[in-house]
C-alpha cells in the first residue's frame, strides 16, 4: 500500500492526466462490449476514440490526435450511428446469442489476449525509456510527420493511397444501379 | 508561463466566450429585425426599445416552459443530445484569432483563444462532431420524425464535409501552413487575401458552410413541410433553446472563419500605414494596442456582414428538395473543389497564386454559351 501511495507522489501531473485517461479510455471500451443497446455501444466507442486522441496529444502527437477525431470520431463512426439507426436493433436478437457462438468467442478472445500478452512480453518489444539527449519534442507534430512520409515512408504511403482508390471503385461498383435492377 | 500571462489569456477566454453568446442571443434578435425588413414588417418592437430586449423575453419564455421528456425516449440520450449541440458549437472558436497581439511591459500575448499548429484540423474535427448533437437528439426522441431528421442531418453534413475540406486543402496548400493565425497573417496585404486568389474555394467553402449550419437553403434536417419540426419535434423548454442557440453560435463560429481564411481575417487596406502612425503618435505599446483594437472591430464587422449574409440568404432562397441538395453536393462541389486543388498547385509550381481564376473564367464563359445557344422563348400572349 505504501509502495502504491509513493508511486502516486512520484508522478508528473502527465502521469495524473495519463492515469486518468488510461482509466476512462478501459471503461469506456468495456462499455462497447456490455451495453445491451447498439447506439449505446457506438457512443462508448466514439468516447474510446475520444480518449484514445487524448494519449495522442500527451504524447505531443496533436495531428494524430486531430486526424483521429476526424476520421474515426467525425465520419466513420457518423456512419456507424447512421446504419444502425435504420436497422432499428431495439429488439434482442436471440438467434446469434447460441452457447456454441459463445464458446467460440471465449476461445478466440482467449487466444487473441494470450498472443498481445507474449508480444507485449517480448524483449524485442520494450518500449525503450526516454533519453533527455536524444528526445525531441517535436517528433509528432506535423511538419516532421510530413517530411517522414514523404520520404522514408513514400512507398507504403502510396500503396495505402492505391488501397483506398480500389476500394472507393469497388463501392461505386456495389452502388452502381444497372438497367435492369430493381428501383427502390 | 508567467501568471500576468496565464490572467491576461484566462481573460481573453472568457471575454470570446461571453461574446460569442452574446452575438448569438442578438443573433436572434437581428434575424428577426433582417426577416421583417425583407418582409415588409416592423418585427419585435415591444420589449424595450426597438425591441431590444426580445431576445431576454424569449429566453426567459424557455426557462419557464414545461420541460417535457416523452415517456418511451431514451431519457439520458434525450438530455445528452442538445448537450452536444452547445459544446460543440462553442469549442469551435477557441482557435481563432480575433486580433493581432495586445502588448504590456515585455509580454506580447495574441488575442486568441489557444494558438495551435493545426488549427485549421481542429475546427475541422469539431465541427464534424457537431452532428452527433442532432442525430443522438433525433434518435433518442423515439420519433419517426425526428429520426429523420437526424438522418437527414447525418448525410447531409457527411456529404458536404468532403467539398469543405477539399476547399480548405486549397487554401492549405498557398499558405503550407494549417495553423490559422499562420493562414490570416499570410493575407496581410489586400491583394492576398484568399478571396482574391481562391475565388472558387470560397464559394465552395460558404456553400458548405450554409449546409454545416443547417441554415436555409440546407435546413432539410428541420423541415416543417414534411417532418414536422424535424429532429428536435420532441423538444421543449430550454433543451430547445439549446439547439436552436447553438445553431445561432455555429452561425456566428463559420462566420468568423470563412472571414478568418478569405478574407484576411483582422488585416484590413493600409493596415501598416495606420499601425505605424499610431505608434509614432502614442508610443510603441499604446499604439499597437489600439492598433489591434482597430484590427478587432474590423474583423467583428466582417463577421457581422456574414451573419447578415446567412440571414439575407435564408429568407430569400426556398430549400432544396433531397436529391438536388445529394446532386449538388456529389456531383457539382466535390468534383469542382477537387478541380480547384489541382489547378493550385498548378499554378503554385509556376510561383502563380491567381491560377483558379481560370476555372472562374471558363464556367462563366460556359454559362454566357449555354444561355447563348438556348433557344428564345417566345412571350405568348395571354389568351382572352
Amino acid at each position: 500500500m505504501t509502495e502504491f501511495l509513493s508511486f502516486f507522489k512520484t508522478l508528473t501531473p502527465t502521469g495524473y492526466l495519463f492515469l486518468f485517461l488510461t482509466v476512462l479510455t478501459l471503461f469506456s471500451a468495456i462499455g462497447v462490449v456490455t451495453a445491451r443497446n447498439p447506439i449505446y455501444s457506438v457512443l462508448a466507442l466514439i468516447a474510446t476514440f475520444f480518449c484514445l486522441s487524448g494519449h495522442y496529444v500527451l504524447l505531443n502527437a496533436q495531428f494524430l490526435a486531430a486526424v483521429n477525431i476526424i476520421v474515426y470520431a467525425g465520419a466513420i463512426m457518423v456512419l456507424f450511428l447512421f446504419t444502425i439507426m435504420f436497422l432499428n436493433l431495439r429488439k434482442e436478437d436471440e438467434e446469434s446469442k447460441t452457447n456454441l457462438t459463445k464458446m467460440a468467442s471465449v476461445v478466440v478472445g482467449g487466444l487473441l489476449m494470450i498472443m498481445l500478452i507474449t508480444i507485449f512480453r517480448a524483449k524485442s518489444a520494450q518500449v525503450p525509456t526516454v533519453s533527455a539527449t536524444s528526445f525531441s519534442a517535436k517528433t509528432g507534430l506535423v511538419e516532421n510527420l510530413g517530411q517522414l512520409l514523404y520520404s522514408d515512408y513514400i512507398l507504403p504511403f502510396e500503396l495505402a493511397s492505391v488501397l483506398f482508390l480500389v476500394a472507393m471503385v469497388g463501392a461505386v461498383m456495389l452502388g452502381k444501379r444497372e438497367a435492369g435492377d430493381r428501383h427502390f | 508561463m508567467d501568471l500576468t500571462v496565464l490572467l491576461v489569456k484566462g481573460i481573453i477566454i472568457l471575454v470570446i466566450f461571453g461574446i460569442t453568446l452574446l452575438i448569438a442571443t442578438y443573433s436572434t434578435y437581428a434575424e428577426r429585425k433582417v426577416a421583417a425588413f425583407l418582409q415588409d414588417r416592423l418585427g419585435p418592437n415591444r420589449a424595450g426599445p426597438w425591441g431590444l430586449l426580445q431576445p431576454i423575453a424569449d429566453a426567459g419564455k424557455m426557462f419557464f416552459k414545461e420541460d417535457f421528456i416523452p415517456s418511451q425516449a431514451s431519457k439520458w440520450l434525450f438530455i445528452l443530445g442538445p448537450c452536444l449541440a452547445m459544446l460543440t458549437a462553442l469549442m469551435s472558436s477557441a482557435v481563432i484569432p480575433f486580433g493581432d497581439s495586445i502588448r504590456f511591459d515585455n509580454y506580447s500575448i495574441p488575442v486568441q483563444g489557444i494558438e495551435i499548429n493545426i488549427g485549421v484540423l481542429y475546427i475541422f474535427g469539431v465541427v464534424s462532431l457537431g452532428v452527433y448533437g442532432i442525430m443522438v437528439g433525433g434518435w433518442a426522441s423515439n420519433n419517426k420524425f425526428s429520426l429523420l431528421g437526424a438522418i437527414r442531418a447525418a448525410s447531409q453534413n457527411i456529404s458536404y464535409e468532403i467539398a469543405l475540406g477539399l476547399s480548405m486543402i486549397a487554401i492549405l496548400m498557398m499558405t503550407g501552413s494549417l495553423s490559422v493565425r499562420a493562414i490570416v497573417d499570410q493575407q496581410a496585404s489586400f491583394f492576398e487575401w484568399n478571396i482574391f486568389t481562391q475565388p472558387l474555394g470560397f464559394v465552395i467553402f460558404l456553400t458548405c458552410a450554409f449546409a454545416e449550419c443547417n441554415r436555409t437553403p440546407f435546413d432539410l434536417p428541420e423541415c416543417e413541410t414534411e417532418l414536422v419540426g424535424g429532429y428536435h419535434t420532441e423538444y421543449s423548454s430550454m433543451k430547445l433553446g439549446f439547439y436552436l442557440f447553438a445553431e445561432y453560435i455555429n452561425m456566428f463560429v463559420s462566420s468568423a472563419f470563412v472571414s478568418a481564411l478569405y478574407f484576411g481575417g483582422f488585416h484590413y487596406p493600409f493596415m501598416n500605414e495606420v499601425g505605424s502612425a499610431l505608434e509614432r503618435s502614442m508610443g510603441a505599446i499604446t499604439g499597437h494596442n489600439i492598433a489591434t483594437a482597430i484590427g478587432f472591430v474590423v474583423f467583428f464587422g466582417k463577421i457581422f456582414f456574414f451573419i447578415f449574409f446567412f440571414m439575407w440568404v435564408r429568407w430569400t432562397l426556398p430549400r432544396f428538395r433531397y436529391d438536388q441538395l445529394m446532386n449538388l453536393g456529389w456531383k457539382t462541389l466535390i468534383p469542382l473543389s477537387i478541380l480547384n486543388v489541382v489547378i493550385t498547385g498548378a499554378g503554385l509550381l509556376y510561383n502563380f497564386k491567381y491560377a483558379t481564376w481560370a476555372i472562374v473564367i471558363v464556367m462563366v464563359l460556359m454559362v454566357i454559351v449555354s444561355g447563348a445557344r438556348a433557344p428564345k422563348r417566345e412571350a405568348i400572349p395571354q389568351q382572352v
